[in-house]
């Protein structure tokens, strides 16, 4: 087994009354990349988010690159500048170009020179395969590219994890895969990832292991070989059967 | 019928021409249906008759030089009264021999706002250009150094208070304004608790209650032999309520900044100021430039409420120009050019308004 950079365990989380996560263990080593999938409303969003303390567990132990996130705003800090995290919905900086939205983080939390920052946003987007775009506002640019400059802006300050919460869902489909690419290629060199998707294909591809949620709990860990002919769990199969079915 | 293949788009046309042109915008503009042709005449009759006379009045039968009122009577305008006063209504009491004085203060404050206009002068000189410039108005209206006689503040009047009055209350209560705004919005039940008692309790009181405070009541309370000045206590007055209004123009910008905004800035590791300096104040304000404007427009009209604690700004000096016995019942033309002024700054702010929102809006488009 690989040195462990994310560590969940026996992590707890209500919303008011409502037990939105229960008792999640789970261990992903160096390099390793976890896609969790599961039905609407199942915690799958709320775990990862807990990762980089967008959320807040309630009970539990959750260590990120050997630091635990506690209520120490020391803590949170550091685990930040190591979580790279791409959203559904971009949430790219509107009022910034997409160079000043990929040097922001480096220059005001990394301390960079603004020269080198900006030589390093070049190289990402040139990964991304939009490096004519650097000048432009967000606004100006499709969904897809909009989504790889999201992911181009975490991978400037160069994490060890990258975590994807549905960075494909809010897509128009003809922009998915060129999406899909730009983290395929991002998985063959090693990098950390959890990602939360529907994207089969995909997971088939990259996955080391499969992570079904359902209802709060995490059902069903499994290789994807194994995850997706031999599910062992009954809501799995269900679950399987739903998005695969067409 | 045109041939048409699936590899030859559809040629663009113009458009046709009876919708173009003075014609077609009449057409779509003024006379659209019947009942808007009727407002249309109406409001030609209703201008046919208000303007001849309005011109008669300001030019044709205006006197523009007359020794005293009794001379200025025709039915015109007087604009002699003007001529005989406008030093009187821009610069008041300020002693005569020293008018270079306010004059300079003036050409200071226009010369600090048309730099501050230009959105590539926005930084950390301009701040210092502005405090200098503000250490030099004070400096330069009060004396009492490098050789100025000193002028006490009760006769600072006409324009140069009202500007004194109407700008200080805006680039300090602007900051003071965004702070609460903030603390509104804070995690911590006391700031937030604070903010809003502050916010609510300066909203309702009215403004010319806290003047009249401030001018009578608080030498009452202040232990004997100390005194404060009576513009600054009403400066402070117009900083306290200029901030409460800001802030509420503010929260309503704050709020209109997603969530996911935040939570990217946090993600990426940015601390709470780093976050608010550099993704949400920036978004928010550039959202309330109109309610902002609004308001900075309202605090400079406000100021002509020191009139009623005998502060003599731009409105004060008006009135006490018309009680000359020599040049009575001249009101409208005093109004007249009273009005013309405040027009003047108002109008720029309006306007200037319209620039930023255009410049702010080219990469927020969603």
């Amino acid at each position: 087994m690989s040195d462990t950079v994310i560590e969940l365990q026996g992590v707890h989380k209500w919303y008011g009354d409502f037990h939105v996560l229960k008792d999640l263990n789970l261990r992903v080593g160096k390099g390793e990349k976890f896609v969790v999938c599961g039905p609407s409303g199942s915690g799958k969003s709320t775990m990862i988010r807990c990762i980089n303390r967008l959320e807040e567990h309630q009970q539990g132990r959750i260590t990120v690159a050997g630091i635990e996130i506690t209520s120490d705003l020391k803590n949170i800090d550091a685990v930040r500048r190591e979580v790279g995290m791409v959203f559904q919905q971009f949430n790219l900086f509107p009022h910034l170009t997409v160079l000043e939205n990929l040097t922001l983080a480096p220059v005001w939390v990394r301390k960079l020179p603004k020269k080198e920052a900006e030589e390093t946003a070049r190289y990402y987007l040139e990964r991304v395969r939009i490096p004519e775009q650097a000048d432009k506002y967000p606004g100006q640019l499709s969904g897809g590219q909009q989504q790889r400059v999201a992911i181009a802006r975490s991978l400037c300050m160069k994490p060890e994890i990258m975590l994807f919460d549905e960075p494909t869902s809010a897509l128009d489909p003809e922009m998915i895969k060129e999406v899909l690419d730009v983290m395929i290629e991002l998985a063959h060199e090693g990098m950390t990832m959890v990602c939360v998707t529907h994207e089969m294909g995909f997971a088939r591809t990259v996955a080391d292991m499969m992570v079904f949620m359902d209802r709060g709990e995490i059902v069903e860990r499994a290789p994807p070989a194994d995850f997706f002919s031999n599910p062992k769990s009954e809501r799995t199969r269900l679950f399987l059967s739903q998005i695969l079915a067409h | 019928m045109t041939d048409l293949t699936d590899e030859m788009p559809v040629p663009a046309q113009r458009p046709p021409t009876a919708s173009t042109g003075t014609i077609g915008w009449l057409r779509a503009n003024l006379f659209n249906s019947v009942f808007n042709s009727i407002l249309t005449l109406l409001c030609l009759v209703l201008f046919a008759a208000a303007i001849p006379p309005v011109i008669r009045w300001a030019f044709v039968n205006a006197i523009w030089t007359a020794p005293n009122g009794q001379a200025c009577r025709g039915g015109g305008a007087c604009w002699a009264f003007i001529g005989e006063k406008i030093r009187f209504i821009l610069f008041g009491f300020f002693p005569s021999g020293e008018l270079w004085r306010p004059i300079a203060v003036v050409a200071v404050f226009l010369l600090m706002i048309l730099v501050a206009c230009d959105r590539r002068s926005w930084g950390r000189w301009l701040a210092y250009l502005w405090a200098a410039g503000l250490a030099a108005v004070l400096l330069v209206m009060h004396g009492g150094s490098l050789g100025l006689s000193t002028v006490e503040t009760r006769l600072w009047s006409g324009l140069p208070l009202t500007l004194i009055l109407a700008v200080i209350a805006m680039v300090a209560g602007f900051p003071l304004g965004v702070l609460l705004a903030l603390g509104r919005r804070s995690n911590l039940p006391a700031v937030r608790a604070i903010c809003v008692g502050y916010i609510e309790l300066v909203r309702g009181v009215p403004l010319i209650t806290v003047l009249f405070m401030a001018s009578l009541m608080l030498p009452l309370f202040l232990p004997s032999g100390m005194t404060i000045d009576k513009l600054l206590r009403a400066q402070i007055a117009f900083i306290l309520f200029a901030a409460a209004y800001l802030a509420e123009v503010v929260r309503g910008g704050l709020q209109a900044i997603p969530k996911g905004q935040i939570e990217a800035a946090d993600a990426l590791g940015l601390s709470y100021i780093q976050r608010t300096r550099l993704i949400v104040l920036p978004q928010a304000l550039s959202l309330v430039i109109p309610p902002l404007v609004n308001t900075f427009i309202g605090i400079f009209k406000d100021t002509a409420l020191v009139t009623i604690i005998s502060l003599f700004d731009l409105l004060g000096t008006v009135d006490a120009a018309l009680t000359d016995p020599n040049w009575q019942g001249f009101y409208v033309e005093a109004y007249v050019v009273v009005a013309a002024i405040y027009f003047c700054f108002c109008f720029f702010m309006s306007r200037y308004s319209q620039v930023l929102e255009r410049e702010f809006n080219r990469g927020t488009r969603r």
